[in-house]
C-alpha cells in the first residue's frame, strides 16, 4: 500500500483526476490512460483511496484530543508475486500517470524524483493480510474461468440425452474435446510455477516459529492474564460508544459505488482507542490473524466467511489509525450480516479495539452483536474508494474454486467412475 | 434482560392494540381492495383517522364481518404533519422509500423493465396512505362505501385503487401460494441465544415482525421513542419497554413493503412448454422444479422426513416441515429454485453440528462436508410475513400453453410485514432472490421473479439449472421474464395506539 499526504490545496483537482480514470462512479476503466489496469497480468484488486479522517472527533469521547490527519492518498493493490517487481511494472506501465496523480502529493516533485524509489519509501506493509486462497494467480483464475465456460458451451452442444446415461464416455469426449483445445491453444492451462525454495523455507520457519515464541513466552502470559483481563474489563466496562447514524449522504456516496459486480470494495479508517493496552491488543491480535491467514485460512475461507478475496489491515499514523480494506462477494447487507452471524466474535477481537465500537465483554461476545449499533458504526467509519478495479469480473470466489476443481478433476490419471461423476456434476 | 411476561404479547390488550394483518391474513374474508391516497386536508384526514373503523387483532367469535387496516409512507406521515424530527426516528429505508434511491433500485433487480421510471403507480407521486379493505364475498362495494364516508372525501383522493381476485390457494403462475410462513412465537419461548438455534426453526420472535419487541438478535429495532414531558400527546402510546422514561409509538406496528407484481401467466406456462419439448409430464416436472413445489404445494423435499433435529412444530403445515439439508447439491429440489431461494431454511450452524468440539470446529470454518456448504445466511434474521393477494382472471396451466391464450393483466399485490425493511424484505430480494451467484450458482436469478437484466460485466443472469447426481446439470438458458414490478412503496402499519397518536397529535396545537 503505497500512502502519501495530499496537498490540501491540490485535493479537489486530484479528485477530479482520479474520477477521469472511472466509468461509472468509483469503478475504474481498466483501460484509463493513467494507470491501464488491464495491462497487469498479476493484478487481482487495486484501488485508490482518499483517506480522511471523517469520525476524528470521536476520540473526544475519551477526553483525548483528536491529532490533525490531512487527506492522504493511498493505492492499494492485491498482486501475485514480490511486491518490488509489481511496482517496477508499474512504473514502466503507468509511470506519467503515477507521476501525475503523486504529484498533487506532498513531498513529490514529478519531474526530479525517482518514481520507483518514492513508491518503495512510501510502501506501507499491512499488519495482517488475508488471501482468499494463497497462490492462485490472476492467470491461473483467467483460464481456469475459460476452460470453465468452454466446457459448458460444449456441454450444451452435446445431444439433450448426454449425461442421461453414460458418464465415462461424455467425461471422454468431454476430456478429448479439451485436449484438441489446448492443443490448438485456443484454451491455455499453464502448470502453476512452482513456490521458490526461498519461499517455502522462509513459510516453513514463519510456520513453525511463531508458536515456539509463543510457548516460549506463554509463562509470562499466564502470569499476566489475571491482570490483562481486569484491566480488559475494566476498559470494556467504561469506553465509550459512539453509534450515530452515518448522514444519508454519506451512505449515498457509499451506495452509489457498490453492487454493479459481483465483488465489491470495502475501506473502513478509524482510530485505535487510546493507551498502551489497546494498542499492544490490536497489535498483537493482527499478527495473530497474519499468522492463521497465511498458515491456515488459505484455501478459500477465513474461518465460516467464504466471500473475502483479499483483506488487509494496516496501523497508520504511528500506531495510532487502522485501515482495513477488504475485496468481498455479494453486497454489503450480507457481508454485514454474514459477520454478525458467522463471525461477530472474530470481528470484535480486532476492531473492538477501534474508537466507537460497540461495547464487547471479553474481546469476543457483544460488539457486532449489537446488529444496529454495528452497522451505524461501520457505515459511520466507512470510506468510499476513489477508484477500484478488479482483474477477474464475472466470477466470484466461489466459482474461482469450482473451475480449479473442474480442472483437477480432468488432470487427475486413472479417474474412477465415481471421479468422473462428480467432475460432471461440477458443470 | 426483560423478563419473560413482559415481553409477552399473549395479553388481550396487546393484540388489541395491533392491527389485525400481523396477527390474520383475513382469509375468512375472500374480497379485498387496497387504496392509495394522497391527504388533501391534513386536519380533515387526521380528523378522519380519529374515527375509522380499523379493526384489531383481538381474537373475536364470529369473526369480524370486514376490516380495514391502515398504514402510512414517511411523505404521508409529513402531510399528516407528524413532526419531521419523529419521522427521522424510523429506519432509513422507511424515510427514503422504495423508489427514491437509484442504487436501491440495482439492489432490489428495479432496473430495466421493472425500474421505477415503468411503474404504475408510486414512482412520482408518493402514496401517502395505504388503505385495506377486506369484506365477506359480494360485500366489499357496501364496505368502501361505509369507509369512504363525508369526511373520507374532504380529507383524501384516492390516487389508486388497486383491486384483488377472489382469494383462492393458487396464484397466478397456478401454485398453491401461502404455505411457507413464518409463526411468530407470540408466547416468546424462543430463546434467541447463539448457542440454542443451531438448527432451523419455523418460529420467529414478535420482534421481527413488530417494533418494541425483542428481535431475533435479543434486542429492540429502533424506532421513534418519545418524552410526554415534551410532547403531551405522546402518553396516549405505550411505554417503551426498553426504555421506561420514554413513550414507544413503534410499538405493536410493523413496516409494510407493498409491491405489485405483474405476473406473465401465458408467457411462462410456454416457455415451460416450449423447454419441455411440449411433453405435460416434463412440463409439470420443469415448472415445480422453478418454484420448488408441485401445483398443489406439495414440496420436492420429502416433508417432515428431511431434516433429523427438525422439531416437529404443531402449528406448521406438513407442507412446511422440512429444510434442505440432506439435498446439498439440489438434486431433488433445484438449489435456485423459488421456494429455495425465498426460505433457505438454514439453521445458525451448518447441518450437523452437535458437541462443543463439532461447534468449535464449524465456528472456525472447518469440517465443511461440501464446498457450498454454510454459504447462507441464518434464515431466522430473514423472515418474511406475506400477507399479498392476487389479482386478475385466472388462466390455469392447459389453457396458458395454448398459442391464442389471452395475457391479461394478472398478478400479485405483494405485501410483507417486518421490522426492519434492510435486513428482511430487501436482504431476501437482493441476496438471495436477485442474486445471480447464490448459494454458489452462477448466471441465474429467481426464476420466477428475476429481471433477467445482464450484470454490469455483461454476465447472463436468464439461465435457470437443476443438478443431477452423476451428471452434469440440466440447464435452461433464455428464461424471459416473467415478473415485472407495477408499483411500490414502504409504509408504517401502526399499532392502533400510534395510529390515536397520528391522528390527535396536533389537536394541542389548536387550542
Amino acid at each position: 500500500m503505497i500512502t502519501a499526504t495530499i496537498d490540501p490545496a491540490r485535493e479537489a483537482d486530484l479528485r477530479e483526476l482520479i474520477a477521469s480514470m472511472n466509468q461509472q462512479p468509483g469503478m475504474a476503466d481498466p483501460h484509463n490512460p493513467l494507470i491501464p489496469f488491464f495491462q497487469f497480468t498479476q493484478l487481482h484488486f487495486a484501488r485508490l483511496v482518499i483517506l480522511e479522517a471523517n469520525t476524528n472527533d470521536d476520540i473526544r469521547d475519551y477526553g483525548v484530543e483528536p491529532s490533525a490527519w490531512p487527506p492522504t492518498l493511498s493505492f492499494v493493490g492485491d498482486v501475485d508475486g514480490p511486491r518490488n517487481l509489481f511496482l517496477a511494472e508499474l512504473v514502466v506501465r503507468a509511470g506519467d500517470g503515477l507521476r501525475r496523480i503523486f504529484s498533487h502529493c506532498q513531498g513529490f516533485e514529478a519531474e526530479s524524483d525517482n518514481l520507483l524509489d518514492w513508491l518503495k519509501t512510501h510502501d506501507v506493509k499491512p499488519k495482517a493480510n488475508y488471501v482468499n486462497w494463497r497462490g492462485r494467480t490472476v492467470v491461473q483464475i483467467r483460464e481456469e474461468q475459460a476452460l470453465g465456460e468452454a466446457l459448458r458451451h460444449q456441454l450444451a452442444k452435446e445431444s439433450d440425452s448426454a449425461g442421461d446415461g453414460d458418464a465415462q464416455a461424455l467425461y471422454g469426449r468431454l476430456k478429448a474435446f479439451v485436449d484438441e483445445e489446448v492443443a490448438s491453444l485456443r484454451l491455455r492451462l499453464t502448470p502453476p510455477a512452482p513456490t521458490p525454495p526461498g519461499l517455502l523455507i522462509a513459510n516453513f520457519v514463519h510456520l513453525v516459529g511463531v508458536p515456539l515464541i509463543l510457548l516460549a513466552l506463554s509463562p509470562l502470559f499466564l502470569i499476566a492474564a489475571p491482570f490483562y483481563a481486569l484491566r480488559l474489563r475494566r476498559l470494556e466496562e467504561s469506553d465509550p460508544e459512539n453509534i450515530p447514524r452515518p448522514t444519508l449522504d454519506h451512505v449515498a456516496e457509499l451506495a452509489q459505488q457498490e453492487d454493479y459486480l459481483e465483488t465489491n470494495q470495502f475501506n473502513v479508517f478509524g482510530q485505535v482507542k487510546p493507551g498502551r493496552f489497546r494498542n499492544y491488543t490490536i497489535r498483537f491480535l493482527l499478527w495473530i490473524v497474519d499468522y492463521t491467514a497465511r498458515h491456515i485460512y488459505n484455501r478459500g475461507f477465513l474461518t465460516r466467511i467464504q466471500t473475502i478475496n483479499f483483506a488487509r489491515w494496516v496501523l497508520i499514523d504511528n500506531n495510532r489509525r487502522v485501515y482495513f480494506a477488504s475485496n468481498y462477494d455479494g453486497s454489503l447487507d450480507s457481508y454485514m450480516d454474514d459477520f454478525i452471524n458467522k463471525v461477530g466474535w472474530g470481528l470484535n477481537l480486532v476492531f473492538s479495539n477501534g474508537v466507537g465500537y460497540p461495547r464487547t465483554r471479553w474481546l469476543i461476545k457483544g460488539g457486532a452483536k449489537f446488529e444496529g449499533k454495528y452497522k451505524r458504526t461501520l457505515r459511520r467509519n466507512q470510506l468510499p474508494s476513489a477508484t477500484w478495479y478488479k482483474g477477474c469480473p464475472g466470477i466470484n470466489a466461489i466459482e474461482m474454486a469450482r473451475n480449479t476443481r473442474i480442472r483437477k478433476g480432468l488432470e487427475k490419471s486413472n479417474p474412477s467412475l465415481r471421479d468422473m461423476q462428480k467432475w460432471l456434476s461440477l458443470l | 434482560m426483560t423478563t419473560q411476561s413482559e415481553n409477552s404479547a399473549q395479553t388481550g390488550d396487546e393484540f388489541a392494540d395491533m392491527q389485525r394483518l400481523v396477527r390474520y391474513g383475513n382469509g375468512h374474508l375472500p374480497e379485498a381492495c387496497f387504496l392509495l391516497l394522497q391527504v388533501k386536508n391534513a386536519p380533515a384526514a387526521r380528523g378522519w383517522l380519529q374515527n375509522a373503523p380499523v379493526t384489531n387483532a383481538a381474537e373475536i367469535d364470529p369473526r369480524p364481518p370486514a376490516a380495514l387496516q391502515v398504514a402510512f409512507t414517511a411523505a404521508g406521515l409529513q402531510a399528516l404533519e407528524v413532526p419531521t424530527d419523529i419521522i427521522e426516528d424510523f429506519s432509513t429505508e422507511f424515510i427514503v422509500g422504495m423508489n427514491a434511491d437509484v442504487n436501491r433500485c440495482r439492489r432490489l433487480g428495479d432496473t430495466g423493465a421493472n425500474a421505477p421510471s415503468n411503474w404504475d403507480w408510486g414512482n412520482e407521486v408518493i402514496p401517502h396512505l395505504l388503505l385495506m379493505l377486506y369484506a365477506q364475498t359480494d360485500e366489499l362495494q357496501s364496505w368502501i362505501d361505509t369507509v369512504e364516508d363525508a369526511a373520507f372525501a374532504s380529507a383524501f383522493e384516492v390516487q389508486q385503487k388497486l383491486v384483488t381476485a377472489t382469494l383462492g390457494p393458487k396464484e397466478p403462475f397456478g401454485f398453491v401460494d401461502g404455505i411457507s410462513q413464518p409463526e411468530v412465537d407470540w408466547s416468546n419461548r424462543v430463546s434467541t441465544d447463539l448457542h440454542e438455534r443451531n438448527d432451523y426453526i419455523n418460529k420467529m420472535k414478535i420482534g421481527e415482525v413488530l417494533l418494541g419487541y425483542i428481535n431475533e438478535y435479543g434486542l429492540y429495532t429502533d424506532r421513534p421513542l418519545l418524552d410526554p414531558r415534551l410532547l403531551p400527546a405522546a402518553a396516549i402510546l405505550p411505554r417503551a419497554e426498553d426504555n421506561a422514561a420514554l413513550h414507544d409509538l413503534g410499538r405493536n406496528g410493523s413496516y409494510l413493503v407493498m409491491r405489485q407484481l405483474d405476473q406473465k401467466v401465458a408467457e411462462f406456462w410456454q416457455f415451460v412448454d416450449s423447454a419441455s419439448g411440449g411433453v405435460a409430464a416434463e412440463r409439470e416436472q420443469l415448472a415445480a422444479a422453478m418454484v420448488g413445489r408441485q401445483r398443489d404445494g406439495t414440496p420436492l423435499i420429502e416433508a417432515a422426513s428431511t431434516s433429523a433435529s427438525a422439531e416437529k412444530e404443531n402449528d406448521t403445515p406438513p407442507d412446511n416441515q422440512f429444510s434442505f439439508d440432506f439435498d446439498p447439491y439440489g438434486q431433488q429440489c433445484p438449489v435456485g429454485a423459488h421456494i429455495r431461494r425465498a426460505n433457505p431454511r438454514t439453521g445458525d450452524l451448518p447441518p450437523g453440528t452437535s458437541g462443543i468440539i463439532s461447534r468449535l470446529l464449524r465456528t472456525l470454518g472447518f469440517k465443511r462436508r461440501h464446498p457450498n456448504e454454510d454459504l447462507i445466511s441464518s434464515t431466522r434474521f430473514h423472515r418474511l410475513l406475506r400477507r399479498g393477494r392476487a389479482y386478475g382472471p385466472t388462466l390455469v396451466p392447459e389453457d396458458a400453453i395454448s398459442e391464442d391464450a389471452i395475457e391479461a393483466e394478472r398478478g400479485l399485490h405483494f405485501i410483507c410485514l417486518g421490522a426492519n425493511i434492510l435486513r428482511q424484505f430487501e436482504f431476501v430480494q437482493n441476496a438471495w432472490l436477485m442474486n445471480s451467484k447464490f448459494a454458489g450458482l452462477a448466471g441465474e436469478s429467481d426464476p420466477l421473479l428475476g429481471n433477467r437484466e445482464p450484470l454490469f460485466g455483461g454476465e447472463a443472469t436468464d439461465r435457470f439449472t437443476r443438478p443431477r447426481a452423476g451428471a452434469p446439470a440440466r440447464c435452461h438458458a433464455g428464461l424471459p421474464q416473467f415478473v415485472t414490478v407495477k408499483g411500490g412503496a414502504y409504509f408504517f402499519m401502526p399499532g392502533l395506539n400510534a395510529l390515536k397518536f397520528i391522528a390527535t397529535h396536533a389537536d394541542g396545537d389548536d387550542k
